[in-house]
């Protein structure tokens, strides 16, 4: 880095070009991605397969979202996939506890609400240990994840909990104009915290601290404040994921979403939200998420193996951050 | 050749290149054998560069080393050693987890048929122990349980082993007891004896009086002075050489009228403090601080502006305490600052010149919790021509920037802020003089404003050349407050350094 700041470095990378490709590059290889998909792979384009598609990255979206704010502040959550799992089955087991004795609107009520209190608590530990005891965040949210499973698996008894209220199932299940509910629910996702990282104070910081945590707590930030707020926010999100996808299920399942959290973070990494922090777009999430998306879609529809799926996304990933790397370089 | 004795070691048209910096300009000086060689100067006058040719760590842009009348090269340090070379730094090299012998002979430790051969290590070490003073200590002792002054005992016994004819200390007794530095100065002496060639770096004016026998000053990378023998010498000939450089008024001072007191500090302390500073600014005054690297200045600056914790004292702001816990608290009370090391306490690097002047300041300026695009791009281009920023664009990203540049945008930052203090820390470090002077008449607008300031700097020109009135801090203290009329360069240099009533001083030795 040093030997970019001398000389003529000052005129580098500020043309009106440099600067769409820097932010919406990875739009325009979404673009390509899936203008190739829809030429040559056979019912890519079809209706059917859009609704699964967009069912498909409904999940990864949501999370995504929040992941990004951990990421671009220079941070990292493991939990996430465990909290999903955990607060669907605290869900289902409060959502069976009252609504007998309550009635079923309000058991539903205090079951989603005892799924996002799961998630918030989560996200308390997490940011604690992290911003104030200053614990490193993979170590920690490794920690989190393997406790966040146990209490899944200890509250669902270590079984899928079918909810008996049948209306809980409606945003899981059931299509507006055609297009099930939880896409809806990503798409507000991706606007709220679009504008949440771009157009707020909350999300300028959160780059400025992944850019430079000193400097930033120099300018007047308070660091381990916003950091705690930032993992409850993103165990906020997930427990809300986790609650839309046992809607889907119709069931709290302990043994869901193994892996899910580096699903999320792949996606992120190769939309460009840098791991070494203070980069973050919500274009780049969306570009990332869709990508992982479309190419696993389209995998399946040329029926290949999940093996081989397993192998393609990896090498997909390691190209993308190889690929970032240098952009960050010349850039 | 007849009077004087031939110099065994030389340094022949050293000059080192540094982008941007000559930070040696062809020093040429020998030194001969069994005589011990003080090298003082200011900080950055490049003693340190100096010894790091020495060690080989830098080759020289240009000139050579002469030893024993043979000209050699270093490429690395390795080709120091081999040429019985020791340069024992502040920061002692040696492994806490290894054993005293171990760290002696690292590199090249006794092997037997298979393993190392303990029995002769242990034999041998005890023996080199021996000759520096560590005769009563085992040398399977580990390194991280010993003292610092034993450490660097065995630090220099690591050198006698390697049969090091050259031995350069580098502020060897900064943090040593004034026990250990006595054990030092014998060991030192007998070195002398055994017609070993020493150099000897440090701030101490004391200390070079009494184990030296031989000075040469450097200021600004260049050879100034070298005075054989001590005869005769006294500690301001050598402070005056250290100073003498010629003022070019690059500052431009005026004199402004001052207000009311802006801010009191009242016995504050805290981390790297030892003794409770107290001192003023007024309103529009610019005070500078003065002192060498570790006197407490920076130290000082992270306190008030809450980075560091305040163990104790008090801070007002026109009459009223402040209670400042944190850089948020310091700036919602009217106190900035410009951090010494740009890059990684000032600038965030992979955002915009826009992000960072914003970053602040944007909160007195939300529309309805969201940010006003329409005042963040005003407020930039503002600061970008007030401070001219030289930049193509406020899209460009703040590592693309020069050093100057990147200062100014830190200000930039402040600017939109309702500033009533500023604490600059080196504010002009590493920023060519043309960068300089535009920094200084940004400093008598702020105060030609109404502010106070306060500004740290190593460079003494400059602390005379722009400040009303000068703190000068020593050794974690703030030893004096000094008006600008009264102040000269040796005046103050004088203070800064070390003074020898202190802990390290041992009458009647001589």
């Amino acid at each position: 880095m040093s030997a970019q700041t001398t000389g003529p470095a000052d005129q580098k990378s500020s043309s009106m070009a440099t600067v769409i490709w820097r932010d919406f590059g990875m739009v325009v290889v979404l673009v390509a991605i899936f203008a190739i998909c829809s030429i040559s792979v056979d019912r890519f384009l079809s209706i059917p397969n859009m609704k699964a598609l967009t069912l498909a990255v409904s999940m990864t979206g949501m999370v995504a979202c929040t992941m990004m704010f951990c990421l671009a502040s220079a941070n990292f959550d493991m939990s996430c996939g465990a909290v999903v799992a955990c607060s669907g089955v605290v869900a289902a087991q409060v959502i069976n506890l009252a609504a007998p004795s309550l009635g079923g609107t309000l058991g539903l009520i205090i079951g989603i609400v005892a799924a996002l209190c799961v998630g918030l608590l989560i996200g308390f530990v997490n940011g604690v240990t992290i911003a104030y005891i200053k614990i490193n965040a993979l170590i920690t949210t490794l920690a989190t994840m393997q406790i966040a499973r146990g209490f899944g698996y200890i509250i669902g008894d270590g079984r899928a909990v079918g909810v008996s209220v049948e209306e809980f199932f409606y945003i899981g299940t059931q299509s507006w104009f055609g297009i099930p509910i939880p896409v809806y629910i990503t798409v507000a996702c991706f606007i709220v915290f679009g504008i949440l990282v771009s157009k707020t104070a909350f999300g300028r910081n959160t780059l400025a601290i992944g850019g430079n945590e000193e400097a930033a707590n120099l300018a007047g930030i308070r660091v381990s404040r916003h950091k705690l707020n930032l993992f409850l926010m993103h165990g906020l999100m997930s427990a809300f994921a986790g609650v839309v996808l046992a809607s889907r299920m119709t069931s709290g399942q302990p043994t869901t979403s193994q892996g899910f959290e580096l699903d999320v973070i792949s996606a992120c990494v190769l939309g460009g939200i840098s791991m070494a922090g203070g980069i973050g777009s919500i274009w780049f999430a969306i570009s990332g998420v869709l990508i992982m998306g479309i190419l696993q879609n389209s995998m399946n529809l040329m029926n290949i193996q999940t093996f081989y799926q397993y192998v393609a996304r990896g090498a997909i990933l390691l190209i993308a951050v190889i690929f970032d790397k240098y952009k960050q370089k010349y850039m | 050749m007849s009077s004087l004795p031939a110099d065994y070691m030389e340094f022949v048209h050293i000059s080192k290149q540094f982008p941007g910096v000559l930070a040696l300009d062809d020093i040429d000086f020998g030194v001969p054998e069994g005589s011990v060689r003080a090298l003082v100067g200011e900080n950055g006058a490049g003693k340190s560069t100096l010894l790091k040719i020495l060690s080989g760590a830098h080759p020289p842009t240009s000139g050579h080393i002469r030893i024993a009348d043979k000209n050699v090269v270093f490429e690395n340090t390795a080709d120091a050693i081999d040429a019985g070379v020791a340069v024992i730094y502040q920061e002692l090299q040696l492994v806490p987890e290894l054993s005293i012998a171990e760290n002696i002979y690292l590199g090249h430790l006794p092997a037997g048929p298979l393993f190392i051969d303990y029995a002769r290590l242990w034999e041998n070490a005890v023996e080199s122990m021996h000759t520096v003073g560590l005769g009563d200590v085992s040398p399977k002792v580990r390194v991280g349980r010993l003292s610092i002054g034993q450490r660097q005992m065995v630090e220099i016994a690591k050198a006698l082993t390697r049969n090091a004819g050259i031995i350069a200390f580098d502020e060897p007794t900064s943090s040593l007891s004034s026990r250990e530095t006595d054990v030092l100065f014998g060991i030192i002496r007998k070195l002398r004896e055994q017609r070993k060639t020493i150099f000897y770096v440090s701030h101490r004016l004391e200390e070079i009086f009494e184990i030296c026998d031989s000075v040469t000053v450097f200021r600004d990378g260049r050879h100034v002075s070298t005075r054989r023998g001590m005869e005769g010498l006294t500690r301001d000939m050598i402070v005056k050489d250290m100073v003498g450089r010629e003022i070019v008024d690059i500052y431009h001072y005026q004199p402004r009228p001052l207000g009311e007191v802006a801010l009191k500090v009242e016995n504050v302390t805290g981390p790297g403090l030892n003794a409770p500073v107290s001192f003023e600014v007024r309103k529009g005054e610019i005070v500078g601080c003065f002192g060498l690297v570790g006197a407490g200045r920076t130290e000082l600056m992270r306190v008030l502006f809450g980075v560091a914790p305040r163990a104790s004292g008090s801070v007002e702001l026109f009459g009223l305490p402040v209670d400042i816990k944190a850089p948020a608290d310091a700036i919602q009370a009217g106190i900035m600052l410009c951090p010494e090391d740009r890059k990684k306490e000032g600038v965030i690097p992979v955002l915009s010149i826009q992000e960072n002047t914003n970053i602040s300041a944007r909160r007195h300026h939300l529309r309805m919790g969201f940010l006003d695009q329409r005042w963040e791009y005003d407020n930039v281009m503002d600061k970008i021509r007030a401070l001219s920023i030289k930049t193509p664009s406020q899209r460009q990203l703040a590592k693309n920037l020069s050093g100057g540049n990147q200062q100014k945008v830190v200000l930039a930052r402040w600017l939109a802020e309702k500033i009533k203090v500023i604490l600059l820390d080196e504010p002009t470090r590493g920023i060519d003089v043309g960068a300089k002077s535009e920094i200084y008449d940004i400093i008598y607008r702020l105060a030609g404003e109404g502010i106070a300031v306060v500004s740290v700097s190593s460079e003494l020109p400059e602390v005379l050349g722009v400040s009303d009135r000068i703190l000068v801090f020593s050794e974690g203290e703030l030893v004096a407050d000094v008006p600008r009329a009264e102040a000269s360069q040796e005046k103050i240099l004088s203070l800064a350094l070390p003074q020898e009533s202190k802990k390290h001083f041992r009458g009647g030795e001589k």
